[in-house]
């Protein structure tokens, strides 16, 4: 079955919930609207003909112009080899989208990854927490106007440029043990009284 | 009778340290015993599983990897470090005993590499655990770590075991490292 | 009573200086840094939870026991094989009693086998009984 198919069929069933198709590119998507994306999720994994059962992967996307924030979602099916991709726009200031894990439970992992990153709130989510992040972090990390908090635990996240910090150790211990000048036939006997550091 | 070690650092200094016939010995058993903590965190943990692999042998010098810290001598932090990391990486540093090194392994764990500009790695992982030895790349050939690892014998071999009998500030650890 | 002895004596002399003396040398050359973080319990790393302290399962109890028991019999078999060959000589009738007491005393033995073999203690994976309900028997047949 076609996208278009795919896309006439869940606009039949949902109205004006679901928005046209875009242009064909990779992948034509459809803008579905945030409070019916549990019915079109049910609707296209159970319709015998569309049967996507696959959720390929849950993404999001900020948009600060645009003031949302999409959350992307790739469906497919093994058994008919199509697929779609339908989009959510979420307000940007309070983003809170419905949970489909009870559609498909991988949707589990992919919506905590959303949440952990961008700060997308999905309602009905049965564990919703931080995946990738430690979990007392502060911010969303991708969010476009995200500031980082300057490390973490007491971890500075700023370090010297090596280049500028090796200069320094070495004219550091040159100045420690200055190096006999060349022109001595004898080799050169190493300063050891004058570098007890060094052991 | 003492005998003088020399190392010859990379800034092209000689360094060299009077151990006794008895620092000789005990020196020569421990650095050819030293077993390291497997830290493997990203790529640089392939490579440092291919330097203990047959082709460049990490075991010919006597270095066996083990998965516990108690059991270690040394710990060689291979790959990016995050911050989430970095503090279970300093607990397993602690629980290790002493006398115990850190050979920092390519260039995510010299300084934060590839990834300095994340928000989630830490740059370095110098900023948790004191190291002594750096091995530069991305990632280090074995060669590079197995020279990496010459060079912590080399540390191993100066140093004086009365030194490092009870804790007693800076000549507890840190006396035998170079800066 | 000459020095049959004294080669056993030597033994136990070695055995336990060789121990001693090795422990010793290690606390004299091993530096001694306790620390508190130092002594925390192994997680991989984690924050410890819990106590690394637990209880094992009683399995390892059982076949230690009967392994225990057999080592015995075979430590008191081999007097019995060190001066067979003189009882033989000696007469066919001193070697026949020899060889019959030691058959009777393994054989007492693996009569004991026996009853633990068929009581479904040496298994290592225990079976649940099916279809009759039975009570929970107090040798460990919990699954683990």
């Amino acid at each position: 079955m076609k996208v278009n198919e795919i896309h006439e069929r869940l606009q039949a069933e949902l109205g004006d919930a679901v928005g046209p198709l875009s242009e064909p590119k990779i992948d034509p998507f459809a803008v579905v609207r945030a409070d019916r994306i549990v019915d079109a999720a049910r609707f296209l994994k159970t319709t015998t003909g569309i049967e996507l059962d696959h959720c390929n992967v849950i993404s999001g996307v900020d948009w600060p112009k645009r003031n949302v924030i999409e959350v992307v979602y790739h469906l497919s099916s093994y058994r008919h080899r199509h697929g779609i991709v339908l989009k959510v726009e979420a307000d940007r200031a309070k983003p809170v989208v419905p949970s489909v894990e009870s559609i498909w439970k991988t949707a589990n992992w992919m919506e905590r990854e959303c949440y952990d990153l961008l700060g997308v709130v999905f309602t009905g989510h049965p564990d919703l927490r931080r995946i990738l992040l430690p979990d007392d972090w502060e911010g969303f990390p991708l969010r476009k106007d995200y500031q980082e908090q300057g490390g973490y635990h007491g971890i500075s996240n700023e370090r010297e440029n090596p280049l500028v910090e090796l200069r320094r150790l070495d004219e550091k211990r040159l100045a420690e043990n200055p190096r006999p000048p060349p022109a001595q036939a004898a080799p050169p006997a190493a300063p050891a009284p004058a570098a007890p550091a060094k052991a | 009778m003492a005998a003088r070690e020399a190392m010859v650092t990379g800034a092209g200094d000689v360094l060299l340290s009077h151990t006794s016939q008895l620092d000789k010995i005990i020196n020569l058993a421990r650095l050819n015993s030293l077993h390291y903590l497997l830290f493997g965190l990203a790529c640089c943990g392939i490579e440092l599983m291919q330097t203990g692999g047959p082709r460049a042998d990490l075991d010919r010098f006597g270095a066996v990897f083990r998965a516990t810290p108690r059991q270690s001598d040394f710990m060689i932090v291979a790959g990016t470090l995050t911050y989430k990391m970095a503090e279970r990486c300093k607990i397993l540093y602690d629980q290790m005993a002493e006398p115990k090194y850190v050979i920092s392994m390519g260039s995510c764990a010299n300084c934060g590499g590839l990834f300095q500009l994340s928000y989630s790695v830490c740059k370095g992982v110098d900023k948790v655990i004191p190291v002594d030895v750096y091995v530069p790349g991305c990632p280090p050939r074995p060669e590079a770590l197995t020279e990496g690892f010459l060079r912590l014998q080399e540390i191993v071999s100066r140093e004086h075991w009365k030194s490092k009998m009870r804790p007693s500030g800076l000549a507890g650890q840190g006396a035998a490292r170079t800066a | 009573m000459g020095f049959e002895f004294g080669a056993v004596l030597a033994f136990v002399v070695v055995s336990i200086g060789f121990a001693f003396v090795a422990l010793t040398i290690g606390r004299l050359l091993r530096p001694h840094f306790p620390e508190a973080t130092k002594a925390t319990i192994y997680e991989c790393g984690e924050k410890p939870i819990g106590r690394a302290w637990m209880n094992f399962n009683p399995r390892f109890y059982l076949i230690a026991l009967v392994f225990v028991i057999f080592e015995v019999d075979i430590a008191l078999t081999f007097p019995v094989v060190a001066v067979f060959k003189e009882w033989v000589a000696r007469s066919p009738t001193a070697g026949f009693i020899a060889l019959g007491e030691l058959l009777l005393f393994t054989l007492i033995l693996v009569v004991g086998l026996i009853w633990v073999w068929a009581h479904r203690d040496l298994e290592w994976v225990k079976r649940l009984q099916t279809g009759v309900a039975s009570e929970p028997r107090p040798t460990g047949k919990r699954a683990a």
